[in-house]
């Protein structure tokens, strides 16, 4: 579905990232995404990180379709199709959810639907989204930071592996930089743990035509954006390599 | 029994249905996908001398069955991809190369790279409507073409096929000069040009306005394209346009078709799409006696 929307609702989550919101009927589940149009700049993929009948997406500035975004007034409007991709499989496991950066977004419609315990990872303690929500909705959230300015002083990762070692978890939940997705992958693989990860590869088409996604045999657009166990180990290129817009290889 | 092999010159199929070009087809693993689902050959993306990125976003919008796209070319170059194709040689079914270019030297140029790494055929994208600099351009001047096809087939072994723009009057006759600088077969259609414009934002929605029409809506142009070609070529004739289902690959095959080419139905359909219409083709086939492609071809035109 193609729409145009209003923007109802702007909020500041943190120095470099806003949340929009907008009523918008499309039925979605936590882990799809959209394109989002800004008229004259780009079209870019954006997680929902509310789904609802009141959307929102969770934008981080980091060039300039997500400058021209955090431009955007109360009342503007933007164009949106959608939803694409899987989702996750919320399938009542005992489930630990890890979020590292503006990979939040994805994760929060998981976090109001099912009861789990969360790690929240990020660089410093200005750049970390959505705790306060989050508190509402799990008992067990703890939080990581690269220069320890909050919380554990490390990598999300290596806090989420002694909660794994404490916790008796049945799975893992995540999405975050593909660093930090991969090193999560294989702490899990190690205790036998099963991942659902969402990824991100460069988005043209989002309805799984134009080859532009792929990530080995799979469109992240379409059999993505989340990737459970079983599928990533057949995936050699996660943790290593993308392709740039022409379709070349670039290490991660 | 029903016999479904065919071929196109050298290029040996156990199936009629192609991957058209320019879908799932820029790496190595998403061709290796495709054959896996039942495509009896895949066509790769255009490919030129260099890497390009293509439009920037959007470049595609959904239609009812179908989309408009301007996906602009977007390829990492003849040497990248090249190397794509060696790491999966050999493959379970031939890889035609398509391969797009402004003269007809780089034309033979990219040829021969894609030869080198292990095309079975060459298909040239004469008709991408949506590149300023390439392909409408090339594609609609009989006399241009007549010298890109000689070109290729001077610098190649493997089998050359020119793929047809439906945006000209002189489709025939495009498709005569193909036949007569030597070319091995014709492709026929690429997208019909077309605008989609947001009235909210009161302006064309693609980045390059104009795209181009896949799917559903344009079979029956194509259809008839591939009829009217039929009648005055003797060189096999490639369906394509709007292909989604068995009896759309009929139509093709009845007007005139050897083959036929499946893109658009890859995403409103799915990648099985391709073992749904082999299997439905195949009963088809057997319930109204065709006991191979040759006796079914063509069959309209009696
Ligand atoms: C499925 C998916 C969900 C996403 N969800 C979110 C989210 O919830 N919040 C958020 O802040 N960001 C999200 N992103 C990332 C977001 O799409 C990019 O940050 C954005 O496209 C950058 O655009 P830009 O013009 O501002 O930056 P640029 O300077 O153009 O690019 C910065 C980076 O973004 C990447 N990028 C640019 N265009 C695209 C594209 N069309 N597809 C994929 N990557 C692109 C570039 O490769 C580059 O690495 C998501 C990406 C994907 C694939
Ligand atoms: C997203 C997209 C990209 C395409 N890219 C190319 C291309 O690179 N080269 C080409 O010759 N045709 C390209 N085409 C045209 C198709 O190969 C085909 O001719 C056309 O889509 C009609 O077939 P369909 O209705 O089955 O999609 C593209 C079509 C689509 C939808
Ligand atoms: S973005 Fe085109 S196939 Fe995924």
């Amino acid at each position: 579905m193609s729409d145009v929307v209003r923007i109802k609702r702007i909020s500041q989550e943190s120095k470099d990232t806003s949340t929009l919101a907008f009523d918008w009927g499309a039925h979605t589940v936590p882990g799809q995404f959209i394109m989002v149009w800004i008229p004259g700049i780009d079209e870019i993929p954006m997680s929902l990180s509310s789904t609802g009948s009141e959307k929102t997406v969770t934008v981080r500035k980091v060039g300039d379709a997500t400058s021209a975004i955090h431009a955007l007034q109360e009342g503007d409007r933007i164009g949106v199709r959608g939803p694409y991709g899987n989702g996750f499989d919320l399938n009542g496991l005992r489930t630990l959810v890890v979020g590292g950066g503006v990979g939040m977004a994805p994760l929060m419609p998981v976090l109001r639907t099912v009861y789990a315990d969360l790690v929240i990872g990020a660089r410093s303690a200005d750049e970390i989204l959505f705790e306060e929500e989050a508190r509402r909705y799990c008992s067990n959230v703890e939080i990581s930071t690269d220069d320890g300015s909050l919380g554990f002083h490390g990598n999300a990762v290596q806090l989420a592996e002694a909660m794994m070692d404490k916790g008796d978890y049945e799975q893992v939940i995540a999405c975050g930089p593909e660093v930090m997705l991969h090193y999560l992958f294989q702490a899990c693989e190690r205790r036998g743990l099963p991942c659902q990860l969402s990824l991100e590869r460069y988005m043209k088409c989002a309805v799984g035509i134009c080859g532009s996604c792929m990530l080995g045999r799979e469109r992240v657009c379409i059999d993505g954006p989340v990737f459970d166990s079983e599928r990533l180990r057949m995936l050699p290129e996660f943790g290593r390599s993308r392709r740039d817009p022409a379709g070349r290889i670039v290490d991660l | 029994m029903t016999d479904l092999t065919v071929s196109i010159s050298s290029i040996k199929m156990d199936n009629p249905s192609m991957l058209a070009s320019g879908i799932l087809d820029e790496t190595g693993d998403s061709l290796l996908r495709m054959m896996s689902v039942g495509a009896g050959a895949v066509v790769t993306k255009s490919i030129g001398m260099l890497p390009h990125d293509g439009h920037p976003n959007p470049c595609i919008v959904e239609t009812a069955d179908g989309y408009v796209n301007a996906m602009g070319l977007p390829n990492p170059g003849m040497e990248e991809f090249a190397e794509e194709l060696r790491v999966i040689m050999p493959t379970p079914a031939p890889v035609i190369a398509s391969i797009y270019a402004s003269s007809a030297a780089d034309f033979a140029t990219i040829a021969v790279s894609m030869e080198e790494a292990g095309a079975a055929g060459i298909e040239l994208n004469l008709s991408c409507p949506h590149a300023s600099g390439f392909g409408m351009e090339v594609g609609t001047d009989p006399a241009t073409v007549g010298s890109i096809v000689a070109a290729v087939k001077d610098a190649v072994k493997v089998p050359v096929m020119a793929k047809l723009t439906p945006n000209t009057a002189e489709l025939v006759r495009i498709g005569k000069a193909v036949e007569e600088a030597g070319g091995d077969a014709v492709v026929a259609i690429n997208t019909l040009k077309a605008m989609v414009i947001s009235p909210e934002f009161a302006r064309p929605v693609l980045s390059n306005r104009y795209g181009g029409l896949s799917g559903s809506a344009i079979k029956p142009v194509g259809v008839r394209a591939v009829y009217d070609l039929y009648r005055e070529l003797e060189i096999p004739i490639v369906g394509v346009g709007g292909i989604c289902g068995w009896r759309d690959a009929a139509e093709y095959i009845m007007a005139g078709a050897t083959c036929f080419q499946v893109g658009s139905a890859v995403g409103t359909v799915g990648p099985e799409v391709f073992t749904r219409i082999i299997e439905g083709l195949e009963a088809f086939m057997g319930e109204y006696g065709y006991p191979d492609l040759d006796s079914m071809r063509g069959a309209a035109h009696e």
